[in-house]
């Protein structure tokens, strides 16, 4: 697979737009007509990264139980392929659900260096967000963001199973949105 | 099995004849206040005595009253599970002071003896592992004293270009925020003895369990 230039695909279908049975169904539609599938390299590959978002298992406080609900029979993360993961160099997203305190910010960190390229962060819950009901405190990180550079920002205390869904599903939508791969303009 | 009530207890201990007791008891709860060298005869008396059978040290903690002296409380409490009873025994104790571990009497009594050491400073003579237990490593002071900062020291940031978590002096770019406008400790004055909201509470009839639970 080489670079390609934006001039040689000058119909292809932008798939970024489409939900994901639009986006099956078209492909089928174009294997069934011609056997091949045109379509950017960089979309294939935000598309494949959005479907399999591999979340780090790491709660800290009471957000984790939301995250476990959210992971759950009722929203069940696993259809929008998002599965957990018990090492931080099998997943792509980490997140920081619950309470940081000082003491646990370099092992987070730690987790964090040791996550693959491209990785992910969602900060959930007002402690992880900017320390919430510990923000005063002389034992608690005020925001995960002072430790990990932070992708999505999920907003209550706890946020409920649907917010974090709903924050998931912002982080793939900013992953179809970016250009994984160089274009060279002729 | 005679129940055990608290009379008998008060009995009980009264056959020690420690100098400087003082045995009180409020709101139906058992306190006995005792000089910092006889805390261990007198938690090995009452786990041992037949008729008592403290055998559950429930909890040590400390309590730090600004400007008294001594300045701090350290405060056992204790349960009999055969005689369904609970007794708390409180020490007065200054920092300078070394109360005995209580280790060789309740093996419970290390970890929190450890939480003691590490919120309040308080020393205890004999502990095998005398180290911090909950705070963060290379943390100074003694969170739990009331003379400590609410917001400590310093505050952990991750620096790129040593990569690694470092640790700067405590900014706080929004100032201090009291949302609690009448908070129950500040509306308790000398004068004014009494918490807001007690006045609801019925305080001088002790609430009796009774029958199956």
């Amino acid at each position: 697979m080489g670079i390609i230039t934006s001039t040689d695909l000058p119909n292809t279908f932008q798939y970024k737009h489409l939900s994901a049975q639009d986006m099956t169904a078209h492909l089928q539609d174009e294997g069934a007509n011609k056997g091949y599938v045109l379509a950017k390299l960089d979309e294939v590959a935000a598309w494949a990264q959005a479907g399999s978002l591999w979340p780090m298992t790491f709660g800290l406080a009471c957000c984790a139980v939301e995250m476990m609900q959210c992971a759950a029979s009722r929203y069940d993360l696993d259809r929008i392929g998002t599965v957990f993961r018990a090492s931080p160099r099998q997943s792509d997203l980490m997140i920081v659900a619950g309470t940081l305190t000082n003491k646990m910010a370099p092992a987070l960190r730690k987790v964090y260096d040791q996550m693959a390229e491209p990785r992910y962060v969602l900060s959930m819950g007002s402690c992880a967000n900017g320390g919430g009901y510990y923000h005063y405190s002389y034992s608690v990180t005020r925001g995960c963001d002072r430790i990990v550079p932070v992708d999505v920002y999920v907003p209550g205390c706890p946020p409920t199973a649907e917010a974090l869904l709903y924050g998931i599903m912002l982080l793939q939508k900013k992953i179809r949105g970016a250009q994984t791969t160089v274009v060279v303009r002729s | 099995m005679t129940p055990l009530t608290q009379q008998s207890i008060i009995d009980r201990i009264s056959t020690l004849s420690f100098e400087n007791i003082e045995i009180t008891t409020l709101l139906g709860e058992l306190s006995v206040t005792v000089s910092v060298d006889k805390i261990l005869p007198l938690l090995s008396f009452l786990r041992d005595d037949h008729t008592l059978m403290f055998k559950q040290l429930i909890d040590i903690c400390a309590v730090d009253y600004l400007g008294r002296s001594p300045r701090y409380d350290i405060v056992y409490h204790l349960l009999s599970l055969q005689f369904n009873c609970r007794i708390r025994l409180k020490v007065a104790v200054d920092e300078s002071d070394a109360t005995p571990s209580a280790i060789h009497i309740f093996s419970t009594a290390n970890w929190f003896e450890r939480e003691i050491f590490d919120l309040y400073g308080l020393v205890f003579m004999g502990h095998p592992n005398l180290h911090r237990i909950l705070t963060d490593y290379n943390f100074q002071g003694h969170p739990l004293r009331k003379d400590f900062p609410l917001s400590g020291y310093v505050e952990p940031l991750y620096d790129p270009i040593q990569k690694k978590v470092v640790y700067n002096p405590v900014v706080l770019p929004q100032e201090f925020r009291d949302f609690d406008f009448l908070s129950p400790w500040e509306g308790m004055t000398p004068q004014r003895p009494v918490l807001p909201g007690d006045e609801k509470a019925n305080v001088t009839i002790a609430p009796k369990v009774t029958g199956t639970l």
